[in-house]
């Protein structure tokens, strides 16, 4: 096993098991948001993410998630790195080919998943220093204690709205980087099986469907928190 | 048929390259491809000009010489075909048609549009074979092979090994020539006990000779002149992971 | 030169080649180990031949002018391989194959060759199972075959239409076995120009380096030339543009007689020529004819659509003609009764030379699926090519060139007369006769390639043992490589203004008019005095652009075109020669009344062997009487 991970197919197995890996952390994260949209007073959401936050499972699987995101983007760098080195780019105005025209039957998201991953890393710092950051470190006023059936906790409400209300070009930002997830999602779900070996010229059409249904699901339910929030506020 | 025609031209390896542009007044609706690049030649040469070098052979899309990108598509406009297949049909009159070698590290350009595929000679050297002595075979119906894994097989065993795949693919991998090989031996009975070791030799030498990695994108399927499948990636990506489980288990396959 | 001595064991016809086999010499693995064999080819035969000899254990050169071996032009061979495997119980034998063969050839191939070839047909199918070649299977799992022409029975295995492709890819698979094993060294891209003897014995070959343009020598104890047929020599022909003959050709001037050069096959179902820039025509299989029907109107220049010409008003000529065998008579005789039909006005097409080939009675039969599970890359081909869908509309096709039976020739062990030269495949003139059926050329160059000249050329070999390695820098190899050099530079100094592809096309056009389908004295007397002019005017004319010193494809064209106009004017010589007609041979004024070869066994029942005298002169003729201890000749009849 030793060097596997360092044959293309090791690395692109590894890209595919974190990538599975994080979409897993995409369902359950988008199933605690999605309270938002369920309950205008927000103690369904301040109770499930106070229960995201307190549970012992939690911890174990904070630092996992962490490690897989990194592990995720920097293989994602050097696989990048390397195709690019190995590609000739000695010649021509838009460098491999004069005519740019060879990428018959690929989507642009599959082309671009290196971007799109970008935007999406740079998308989740941001909105890691607009709640996470937050919530664990340095603390927000909005944030300020509400008891739900005799218990303790943050508002988490209330920050999150307040950010989508008060500042409203943060919707325009949660919203692109919806679309990017889910462009992402979108060759990456049927791509993540594929590399994993569990796909033929049947399941090939299903998985496609699946990763049709599931990107947009995902990108649909993260865009309409934001502008659910947002228009809530104004109507 | 008026047409011009803008092609890449590189005396040598070591040259530099520059694109010449070519106008041909005499080009017909009927004509393949290479037959226009036959045309260009004859009044290169009447010219006193040395013709534009390019590959080809059968002229019926079976030997896989014919390599050249036509308007930015290995070997043209068109679906499953080679450039010696591509119609003339397929273009306007008046139209500016930019003629490319394959551009990957791994294929360089000996002249012109002739590039160096000898890569691929060492991956299927790497693996691309049954070992099976001359002389030693059983006969053919001890080996039962449903018409469906056959048919599957001849999919894939149908590659020509032009390297459309590397040259379509933005990473130009060598993923679906590999997976051909790969998948067409592990489908069969006769491959089968090797398929395993196969996959990693094949695709360790695929590595090592400077190919990208696979991402999925379907570029090469989509330009392969013999419609072979990703379906087969699939497969060579399982027998990787088996054989990489049996490395995991003890050095030795 | 010592009379030709075919070397044809005593003995029962089928016990000969087991017999032979126990009488000859081995080489023991140690001295396998020290001796060189050049491999000029890497085609079914030249592939598989130098995999089995690495696979022996003797050091192995491979040579090829492509990029790589999967390219040589038996990866376009079609419809199947021929096997005696007898798998469908329809009383099929070796001896039955033996026989369609002889017959097939009309009578002019040596008895004793032909038997082996079938012989060993089996173990190939065999063979290339065990290397992973997906042949088409039934659903049971077991393979399956179809029929061919000139053949009651059914046991032509295939691939889809790809079968050459396939089988071709298992020698090459082999081969890359050998070449990783490092018992074979490959050397692609070069072109062939000159066998070196050495005190008479093949010792190497110089040959160009097409990417450097260097002349290199490689010598070895025996070279084997693997190099495929002369069909270009028609220009439009089925055949890959540069598969010219030329390195059979040099190893004709060097000494090795070549036989029965005017034997060459007119493939009767290709697509017919549809402009005047064409480099090619492009192959319909014959297994088409398995469920095609062929026909043309019954009325003169009827120019209304087939679909609307009635069944009444349709001349189904081959079955009209030939009942017995029908549609799948064997291709010379297709090919001259498409000819006949057109030459008499029946043909069809904007040019009149083309004929139908129809499946819509196999599709309202067997339904769409059937028919296009079985011919379905076919069919798309042809619609690529010509814009019309076969499932609707019939095929248009007419005869081209095809296959050369003749070639170099060689004994029982396939040896030339240069000793330790040795020819396999399409590069020899051994097994097919005047005509060749079809499936059996993939047949012929495996059988070749894994399981003869493996055995037989031990026996050269053993009495080498005691030579050492070759230098190439005796004087020999030194001469060889000036007289390469020395052409190169004739034509690269003619400075003319005109490019070989121009010359070829006029030579095509002169071979097709006087030595084509149907040819007679008088056309081929005027042949030569054409072939001749051209080839004067190629020596002043001639422009090549480009240095020696890099890729020059002019250059290499040019060579192939020389070569050329001289196997041009050796076919000549021997259709001329031959006052009779057999096979794809047919002269004019020898046919029966109702059209058909009128053989003349008296006269001509011998191989002709022609020696080199030098160029633009009459070659010596040799002629290897052709015995039959086993066959009664008669008339070939397929009625």
């Amino acid at each position: 096993m030793t060097n596997f991970f360092t044959t293309s197919i090791g690395r692109k197995i590894l890209m595919s098991v974190t990538g599975l890996f994080l979409i897993m952390f995409l369902l359950v994260h988008l199933t605690v948001n999605s309270m938002i949209l369920f309950d205008g007073t927000g103690d369904l959401f301040n109770r499930a993410a106070h229960f995201m936050a307190t549970t012992p499972l939690i911890k174990v699987v904070e630092p996992l998630l962490a490690i897989g995101l990194l592990a995720h983007f920097l293989i994602a760098s050097l696989i990048t790195f390397q195709n690019q080195r190995n590609r000739n780019v000695t010649y021509g105005a838009f460098g491999r080919y004069e005519a740019r025209n060879a990428s018959q039957g690929s989507t642009w998201a599959s082309r671009n998943m290196y971007i799109l991953g970008t935007v999406i890393i740079v998308f989740l710092v941001i909105h890691l220093i607009n709640f996470f950051w937050k919530m664990k470190f340095t603390g927000d006023p909005l944030l300020s204690e509400v008891i739900i059936n005799g218990e303790h906790m943050e508002n988490a409400y209330a920050l999150v709205t307040g950010l989508f209300i008060n500042w409203k070009w943060s919707v325009a930002l949660y919203v692109v980087g919806a679309i990017a997830l889910g462009l992402h999602l979108y060759h990456g779900v049927w791509s993540a099986f594929q590399t994993l070996g569990w796909s033929n010229k049947k399941w090939r059409k299903i998985l496609n469907v699946i990763g049709v249904l599931f990107s947009t699901l995902l990108a649909l339910g993260y865009a309409i928190i934001p502008l659910y929030v947002m228009i809530r506020s104004m109507i | 048929m008026k047409l011009t025609l803008k092609v890449w031209r590189q005396a040598g390896p070591k040259d530099k390259g520059q694109f010449e542009t070519y106008q041909l007044d005499n080009a017909s609706l009927d004509m393949t491809f290479l037959e226009l690049m036959d045309a260009l030649n004859e009044k290169l040469i009447a010219e006193g000009k040395d013709p534009v070098a390019f590959e080809h052979d059968c002229r019926e899309g079976i030997c896989g010489s014919c390599a050249m990108m036509v308007n930015g598509r290995p070997h043209g406009p068109g679906q499953e075909i080679t450039t010696c297949q591509l119609n003339m049909k397929a273009f306007k009159d008046g139209e500016t048609i930019t003629v490319e070698p394959w551009r990957t590290n791994s294929f360089p350009v000996i002249k012109d549009l002739v590039v160096d595929r000898s890569s691929f000679e060492k991956i299927m050297e790497a693996g691309g074979f049954v070992n099976v002595e001359v002389g030693s075979a059983v006969d053919s119906n001890t080996y039962k092979v449903s018409k469906a894994r056959a048919d599957e097989a001849f999919d894939a065993a149908a590659c020509i090994g032009c390297g459309a795949c590397v040259a379509a693919c933005k990473n130009s991998s060598a993923m679906l020539f590999v997976a051909a090989k790969v998948s067409q031996y592990a489908l069969l009975p006769q491959g089968k006990t090797e398929g395993v070791q196969r996959a990693w030799n094949m695709l360790a030498k695929m590595d090592e000779l400077g190919f990208g990695s696979c991402s999925n994108t379907g570029s090469c399927e989509a330009e392969c002149p013999k419609g072979v499948s990703l379906s087969h990636i699939a497969r060579l990506n399982r027998e990787f992971i088996k054989a990489g489980f049996r490395k995991a288990g003890a050095e030795k396959l | 030169m010592a009379k030709l001595d075919a070397k044809i064991p005593n003995g029962p016809l089928a016990q000969k080649w087991t017999n032979h086999k126990n009488s000859l010499k081995l080489v023991s693995p140690a001295n396998k180990k020290k001796m060189d064999i050049i491999m000029v080819g890497t085609g079914v035969a030249g592939a598989a031949a130098a995999a089995s000899l690495g696979q022996m254990g003797y050091n192995v050169k491979v040579f090829c002018f492509q990029d790589s071996p999967r390219r040589a032009h038996s990866v376009a061979a079609q419809g199947g391989i021929n096997a005696t495997k007898n798998y469908r119980n329809d009383n099929d034998s070796v001896y039955r194959l033996f026989y369609d063969m002889i017959k097939g050839g009309d009578f002019r191939a040596r008895e004793a060759n032909v038997y082996r070839a079938a012989e060993v047909s089996s173990s190939i199918i065999d063979q290339l199972t065990a290397q992973g070649v997906p042949f088409a299977r039934e659903y049971g799992g077991n393979l399956t075959t179809r029929s061919f022409g000139g053949v009651q029975v059914s046991r032509t295995f295939y691939a889809q239409g790809q079968t050459g492709q396939q089988v071709l890819l298992g020698s090459y698979s082999a081969l890359k076995r050998q070449a990783a094993k490092g018992s074979v060294t490959m050397y692609e891209r070069r072109q062939m120009l000159e066998i070196v003897t050495i005190d008479g014995k093949a010792r190497g070959i110089i040959c160009r380096n097409l990417v450097t343009g260097e002349m290199e020598r490689h010598s070895a104890h025996a070279v084997v030339m693997a190099t495929g047929g002369y069909g270009t020599i028609y220009f439009l022909s089925t055949l890959a543009v540069n598969s010219s003959g030329e390195a059979a050709y040099a190893a004709y001037k060097k000494g090795a007689f070549f036989a029965n050069p005017s034997f060459i096959q007119i493939h009767p179902s290709c697509i017919p020529q549809l402009n005047e820039y064409q480099s090619k025509l492009t192959l319909m299989s014959e297994s088409l004819r398995n469920d095609g029907r062929v026909w043309a109107p019954k009325a003169q220049g009827d120019k209304r659509k087939p679909n609307e010409i009635p069944v009444e008003e349709r001349d189904y000529y081959l079955e009209r003609r030939y009942p017995a065998f029908g549609n799948l008579v064997p291709r010379d005789i297709a090919s001259r009764a498409a000819k006949e039909r057109c030459d008499a006005g029946y043909g069809v097409g904007e040019t009149g030379y083309a004929v139908y080939l129809d499946f819509s009675d196999a599709i309202k039969k067997q339904g769409k699926k059937v028919i296009e599970n079985k011919y379905g890359n076919l069919f798309d081909l042809y619609e690529k090519i010509t814009g019309e869908s076969p499932y609707k509309m019939p095929m248009k096709i007419y005869p081209a060139g095809h296959y050369t039976m003749g070639g170099l020739w060689v004994d029982y062990n396939l040896m030339t007369t240069i000793p330790g030269l040795y020819a396999i495949g399409e590069a020899n003139f051994s097994d097919h006769g005047a005509n060749r059926l079809g499936a059996s050329a993939l047949m012929q160059g495996s059988g070749d390639g894994y399981f003869v000249l493996p055995i037989t050329i031990n026996d050269y070999l053993a009495d080498e043992i005691q030579t050492p390695k070759i230098s190439t820098d005796l004087p020999e190899f030194h001469d060889a490589e000036n007289e390469a050099k020395a052409r190169i530079e004739k034509l690269m100094n003619i400075n003319g203004k005109t490019s070989p592809l121009a010359f070829h096309k006029k030579l095509g056009k002169i071979m097709w008019d006087r030595a084509g389908m149907a040819r007679n004295a008088e056309g081929l007397k005027k042949g030569i005095e054409e072939i001749n002019q051209l080839e004067d005017e190629f020596y002043k004319d001639l422009n090549i652009t480009g240095s020696t010193d890099s890729m020059n494809q002019t250059l290499e064209r040019a060579l192939r075109v020389a070569a050329s106009f001289e196997i041009a004017r050796l076919i000549i010589y021997d259709a001329l020669n031959r006052n009779e007609s057999c096979g794809a041979h047919f002269r004019e004024e020898y046919q029966t009344q109702d059209g058909e070869a009128l053989r003349n066994d008296e006269e001509f029942s011998y191989v002709s062997v022609w020696e080199y005298q030098g160029n633009q002169k009459m070659p010596n003729l040799h002629k290897e009487d052709l015995v039959f201890e086993e066959v009664k000749v008669q008339q070939r009849s397929y009625k």
